[in-house]
């Protein structure tokens, strides 16, 4: 793996460009992403010109307006910023987020236990022993990808992928881990589920619940806390910010 | 000015008062959504863009209720709503190839055409009919005011968020927006149409154009594309000869993405992404459609085909500049006319109204 290549800048259309710090998922990657991001915040001069950005694996995405902006001196503000923006290790929030891994919240731990030659208590054990960091934030509005996954469940997507994956599934498939927000169409292998909403519009300054560069630790809850868990996060004033500091709900 | 000298039935509301109006939906038509501008600044949570596909032709509607260009309209792909005024009239402007007719309870119609504002009294309603090409807009007085969510009213049901309680519009839905100004007694006109431009897409190469060999690039802009059925406001699915990528292969790890995008997964199928495309893709991008031309997409249907011209980033902006001097110019064909038998033309006159009328459009 070639860590020290140079950020590459590449158009996207004519409303946003894409500098790219390398081609595969990667912490030292990762890290960069993370410093260019850090110091795209810090430089007045291209934030007041640029519309967001989108941080990747290995990539960010920054948007533009180009009826305002002119795109080509954007570009090259941007790529020297990055030849210059180093490496970030990640200083996001440590978030400890409840997860019911019992009977129909993990419909796939079996066959994965069986497919690793694990015991299912040994599955749960990895996950919830593991360290996750959030890698980007796509897909679906709030959906994280996540690394950290322990090489031993490291895993492919399913064949058939599910037409219905229920919201809050923890999920693995090819190295990764991830949580479903929403409903939907989906190929990882689910292990489990959370009562706390991943996205909620309400939450007006940060609908998310994680962001790139967040550390998550899984926290196994048993059925009846998930149901209490899942009553208390559908009010409107429900206290995210206690819930996710809760390390042990035994 | 004189309130004396306006016709029955008129009035005038206090300056700065908003006044707020109620329509029902009495009809959801189909492919019918809420959009305005979309909404900038949450990409790095996962949340599309959404919003017009075609904001020229949004800002047209809007532009003949003396609406700001960006306010919230209904987007029409295939057949259009109905809207009943409740308890103030309300102000309609359509845009695109598309009319409806102002019906009153009795049923009697009359046909109303795009690019002219209508009042719809009380009571009565516009029957909007389907699109009859491409994408249509209707407009209505002061905007559709649903709450922002995200800062936008733009709908993105897939995740319950905008629109009208974060889905799809529905049969006996209440939606507001401001009262007709009574102190404009006169509709406008666009004397010329905001034509839909057609033909050939402009496109920037990139951002992965190193997963396709140079006989790939070529043959991408050489042969025409046709457009297939799987096509919705996520994305337009095209159909030819596929396109090969190189040894770096069909899949990268998932970056940005903008609408106009073009991705070309493993079976050489490109598609271009539009405006409610997920944040992100692991599809290699052979090129991304120019800003300018993005509303062109909008238009073109299943069975169209057409061509990807290569343009850099220098004539991408002189295109967007062309684009936007032209709607300038569309503007100044709007003009105020006097709906038949509508009001007292003396008095209308007389109390030096007309002139004022398109104050305000310009903001």
């Amino acid at each position: 793996m070639n860590n020290l290549q140079q950020p590459r800048l590449l158009a996207l259309g004519d409303g946003a460009w894409t500098i790219e710090f390398g081609s595969s998922i990667d912490p030292v990657i990762h890290s960069r992403v993370l410093g260019f991001c850090n110091a795209l915040q810090k430089s007045t001069d291209i934030a007041e010109k640029i519309l967001e950005y989108l941080p990747s694996f290995r990539s960010v995405s920054v948007y533009y307006d180009p009826a305002k902006v002119d795109g080509i001196m954007l570009g090259s503000e941007l790529l020297n910023l990055a030849q210059n923006s180093g490496n970030q290790i990640s200083e996001g929030r440590k978030l400890y987020i409840p997860v019911c891994f019992e009977d129909e919240f993990g419909p796939d731990l079996n066959e994965v236990a069986q497919l690793k030659n694990l015991e299912v208590g040994e599955v749960i054990n990895l996950m919830t022993s593991s360290i996750f960091s959030v890698y980007m934030i796509g897909f679906l509005p709030g959906f994280p990808y996540l690394g950290g996954l322990p090489d031993s469940l490291n895993i492919p997507r399913l064949a058939n992928p599910r037409l219905k994956v229920p919201a809050g599934s923890i999920a693995i498939a090819a190295g990764m881990c991830a949580v479903y927000p929403w409903e939907s169409p989906g190929g990882w292998r689910l292990l489990g589920q959370t009562p706390v909403p991943l996205f909620d519009v309400n939450h007006s300054d940060q609908p998310a619940l994680v962001a790139a560069g967040d550390q998550i630790h899984w926290c196994p809850i048993n059925k009846a806390r998930y149901d209490e868990l899942r009553i208390e996060c559908q009010r409107a004033d429900w206290d995210r910010d206690s819930i996710l500091a809760i390390k042990d709900w035994s | 000015m004189s309130k004396s000298r306006l016709g029955p039935g008129q009035h005038i509301s206090n300056k700065g008062l908003v006044v707020s109006a109620t329509f029902e939906i009495t009809n959801p038509g189909i492919a019918v959504s809420i959009q305005d501008f979309g909404r900038i600044g949450y990409r790095n949570i996962g949340v599309p863009l959404s919003g017009a596909l075609d904001i020229y032709l949004l800002s047209a509607a809007n532009t003949l209720v003396n609406n700001p260009v960006d306010s919230a309209g209904f987007e029409i792909r295939w057949s259009g709503p109905t809207l009943k005024a409740e308890n103030k009239p309300i102000r309609v402007a359509l845009a695109g190839d598309i009319t409806a007719w102002l019906t009153d309870p009795q049923g009697i119609r009359t046909q109303v055409d795009s690019f002219q504002s209508v009042l719809v009294p009380p009571g009565q309603s516009l029957v909007i009919d389907s699109v009859k090409s491409g994408v249509a807009y209707a407009a209505v007085s002061g905007g559709i005011l649903v709450p922002k969510q995200l800062k936008s009213r733009s709908s993105y049901p897939k995740a319950k968020i905008g629109g009208y309680r974060g889905l799809a519009l529905s049969s006996g839905d209440t939606l507001s927006c401001q009262e007709a100004a009574a102190e404009i007694p006169t509709e406008l006109k666009a004397t010329k149409k905001w034509l839909n431009d057609s033909g050939d897409v402009r496109v920037i190469l990139g951002p992965q154009e190193d997963h396709f060999a140079p006989e790939s690039i070529d043959h991408f802009f050489s042969q025409p594309w046709t457009i297939s059925r799987q096509t919705d406001r996520m994305g337009m699915r095209l159909e030819g000869p596929p396109i090969a990528h190189n040894e770096q292969g069909a899949d990268i790890i998932s970056d940005g993405v903008i609408s106009g995008a073009i991705q070309v997964p493993a079976n050489g199928q490109p598609i271009i992404l539009l405006a409610d495309c997920q944040t992100s893709g692991g599809y290699p991008k052979i090129a991304t459609v120019i800003s300018a031309d993005l509303s062109k997409l909008a238009h073109k249907k299943p069975g169209d085909t057409f061509r990807f011209q290569k343009v850099n980033h220098q004539e991408a902006k002189e295109a967007l500049k062309q684009k936007n001097q032209l709607f300038e110019t569309w503007k100044q064909s709007i003009q105020a006319f006097l709906p038949p038998g509508s009001i007292d033309v003396d008095a209308l006159y007389n109390s030096n109204l007309v002139s004022g009328v398109l104050s305000g459009s310009e903001e």
